[in-house]
C-alpha cells in the first residue's frame, strides 16, 4: 500500500501479527470492556488479479479472512480483516484498533505494540530479501580472439 | 422399472475403517502432522490451493492429508469446503509488480534491472535420488555452511527495490501488445458458468482451477506444433503479494495480510492486423503458492486460447476454448469418470438383453447408435 494513513498502518501491522505475538505484547487492563458488534466470523474473500498483471481484472480464487468488529469503552469502533482463520487474532487486533483511535492512548500503543511488531516483520522480509538476493546471477563473459 | 436397493451399510462403514487405516499407514512409525504437510510439501499445498481455489496453506495440508497425499481428493476436498463459508468481499486486484520477489528469471533478457534471481529451484539439480534424504532425523540444514554470498546480499539488501516489469521493456518500444484494463467487472465462474465463447476473465479463471497435467500437456501440443504460437518466457517471478480489500463500512482500504504467488509473461509469435504495426503476443499465467510448470502451461494455453483475437485459425485441441474449458476441471471429470462406479446393474441387463436378441435372431447385425 502506498501512503497509509496511520490507521491503515496500524491495521496492516496487525493483520500480519501472529495470536501469539499480540497475547504477549498485548494485554487488555481488566476494567476495559469491549462490546462485540460482530463476533469473530471466518468467511472468503475473493481475490481478483489484473491478465498481464498489469490489464483487466480477473477472479484468481479465494482466500480465507477472518473479520470482527468492537466497540471500546471509550465508543470508539474497532474493526479487523486478517488474512486466515484464526478468530482470537481477529478479535485482538479488532480491540487494538479501537484503542488505538484514542488519541490519549495512540502515542503508547503504538511504541508499545505497532512498531515492535513493524520492526519484526520488516526485519523478517529483509531476511528474505537477502535469501534471494544471494541467488541473483552474476554474468561473466569469457574473452575470446586477439583483442 | 426402477427397483429400489438398500444394504451394504455394513460394507461401507468398514470400507471407511479399511481406507483410515490406510491412510495412517503401519502404526508404528509416526503420524505426519498438518504442519509437517504445510511445511515440507510446499509444491504440493500450492498445487492444492490453486486448484482447490482456497489461498490457505494450512487448509491445503490438511486436505492432503485427509486424501492420503491424493492431490485430486485434495483438490476435491477444498472445493466442498469452499461452498460452506460466506464470501465477504472481493480484493482490489493483485499488484504484482510490487512483488516481493523471491525467485525472478528472464528467458529473453539477460542483463534486465534487477537481475535475475534463481530462488529456490529444481532448474539445476541433477535428478538423481539424494539418498542421504533417507536418514531418519535429517537436521543436516541446521549445522550446513551458510549459503556462499549471504552475507553480502544481506548488507545490500536495505533498501529492496521493487524490480520492474520485464515486459514493459518491450511495451515502450511498442514492440508487444498491451494489456487493456477496460474496467469491466471481472467474470465469476462459480457463480455463472461460462457460456461459450467467453471472454478473457472467465478463461484465465477457469485456467488457474484447471488441472495442471492437462494443461501441461496442451501446452506442450502448441510446441510440438498443434497450435503452435512461438514461447519465450518473458518473466517468471515467485514472491509474497499485498491483498488489499476495500470494506464499505470503512470507507478505505485495509491491508489483510500477504500471499505467495507464481507468475508466468509469456511473450509469442507476433502478428499484425490489417493496417497495424507487426507486434509481439503474450500469456499470462498466475497461481497461488509456488507453482511455476502450472503457471507456465496456464500462460501457453492462455495464448492458444486468444486465435479468434489474432484471426488465427482453430486447428488444434488447445485452441478450441469449449473443449479445453469444459474438460479442463480435474473434480468435475474426476466426478464424471467416476460415476461410472455407480450401479448400472439395469442400464446394463437391457443392452445385454439386446445384444442376445441380435445374436438369437439370425436376421443382419444392425448395431444401434
Amino acid at each position: 500500500m502506498q501512503n497509509p494513513t496511520p490507521r491503515q498502518h496500524w491495521m496492516s501491522i496487525l493483520a500480519r501479527a501472529p495470536r501469539a505475538q499480540l497475547c504477549a505484547l498485548y494485554r487488555p487492563e481488566p476494567d476495559t470492556e469491549f462490546e462485540l458488534i460482530r463476533a469473530p466470523e471466518t468467511g472468503l474473500t475473493q481475490v481478483r488479479a489484473r491478465s498481464g498483471g498489469t490489464g483487466a481484472q480477473f477472479n484468481l480464487g479465494d482466500m480465507t479472512l477472518t473479520r470482527c468488529v468492537v466497540r471500546s469503552p471509550a465508543g470508539h469502533l474497532g474493526y479487523a480483516f486478517v488474512a486466515g482463520r484464526d478468530r482470537q487474532q481477529a478479535r485482538l487486533a479488532a480491540e487494538l484498533d479501537a484503542l488505538l483511535q484514542e488519541s490519549a492512548r495512540q502515542t503508547q500503543l503504538l511504541s508499545d505494540i505497532i512498531e515492535p511488531l513493524a520492526r519484526q516483520q520488516s526485519a523478517a522480509r529483509s531476511a528474505r530479501d537477502a535469501e534471494a538476493d544471494s541467488t541473483k546471477v552474476d554474468f561473466f563473459t569469457l574473452v575470446r580472439g586477439e583483442d | 422399472m426402477y427397483v429400489a436397493v438398500k444394504g451394504g451399510e455394513k460394507a461401507i462403514e468398514n470400507a471407511h475403517q479399511r481406507l483410515a487405516e490406510r491412510r495412517r499407514g503401519d502404526r508404528a512409525q509416526p503420524e505426519l502432522s498438518v504442519v509437517q504437510i504445510e511445511q515440507q510439501m510446499p509444491f504440493a499445498v500450492a498445487r492444492v490451493m490453486t486448484e482447490g481455489s482456497i489461498c490457505d496453506p494450512t487448509l491445503a495440508a490438511l486436505a492432503i492429508k485427509q486424501a492420503g497425499g491424493d492431490l485430486v481428493e485434495a483438490i476435491f476436498l477444498l472445493r466442498a469446503y469452499r461452498t460452506t463459508l460466506s464470501r465477504f468481499c472481493s480484493s482490489l486486484p493483485l499488484d504484482t509488480t510490487a512483488m516481493q520477489v523471491n525467485r525472478r528469471i528472464s528467458a529473453i533478457y539477460k542483463d534486465l534491472p534487477g537481475g535475475q534471481r534463481l530462488g529456490p529451484t529444481f532448474d539445476y539439480s541433477h535428478r538423481l535420488l539424494d539418498f542421504s534424504l533417507m536418514a531418519a532425523a535429517d537436521d543436516s540444514w541446521a549445522q550446513g555452511p551458510a549459503p556462499v554470498g549471504a552475507d553480502e546480499a544481506r548488507a545490500e539488501a536495505a533498501d529492496p527495490e521493487t524490480l520492474s516489469r520485464v515486459l514493459q521493456i518491450l511495451e515502450r518500444e511498442d514492440l508487444i501488445v498491451t494489456e487493456q484494463d477496460d474496467g469491466a467487472a471481472p467474470a465469476d465462474i462459480t457463480r455463472d458458468p461460462p457460456s461459450f465463447p467467453c471472454n478473457r476473465s472467465a478463461r484465465l479463471q477457469s485456467l488457474v482451477r484447471g488441472d495442471e497435467g492437462f494443461l501441461l500437456a496442451l501446452g506442450y501440443s502448441t510446441q510440438r506444433g498443434y497450435g503452435r504460437n512461438h514461447p519465450f518466457a518473458g518473466e517468471i517471478r515467485v514472491g509474497e503479494v499485498e491483498v488489499l480489500i476495500a470494506p464499505e463500512e470503512l470507507g478505505f482500504a485495509v491491508s489483510i495480510g500477504d500471499i505467495e504467488v507464481t507468475e508466468c509473461e509469456l511473450v509469442n509469435g507476433f502478428t499484425h492486423g490489417a493496417d497495424e504495426d507487426a507486434r509481439f503476443t503474450r500469456g499470462y499465467g498466475l497461481t497461488f503458492g509456488y507453482a511455476e510448470r502450472k503457471a507456465m502451461s496456464m500462460a501457453l494455453v492462455d495464448r492458444a486460447l486468444q486465435a479468434d483475437d489474432y484471426d488465427e485459425e482453430r486447428s488444434s485441441p488447445a485452441q478450441q476454448e469449449e473443449f479445453v474449458l469444459a474438460h479442463c476441471d480435474n473434480v468435475e471429470a474426476a466426478g464424471f469418470v467416476s460415476h461410472l462406479k455407480l450401479p448400472h446393474y439395469v442400464d446394463f441387463q437391457s443392452e445385454l438383453e439386446l445384444l442376445r436378441k441380435l445374436r438369437t435372431a439370425g436376421a443382419p447385425q444392425e448395431i444401434p447408435a
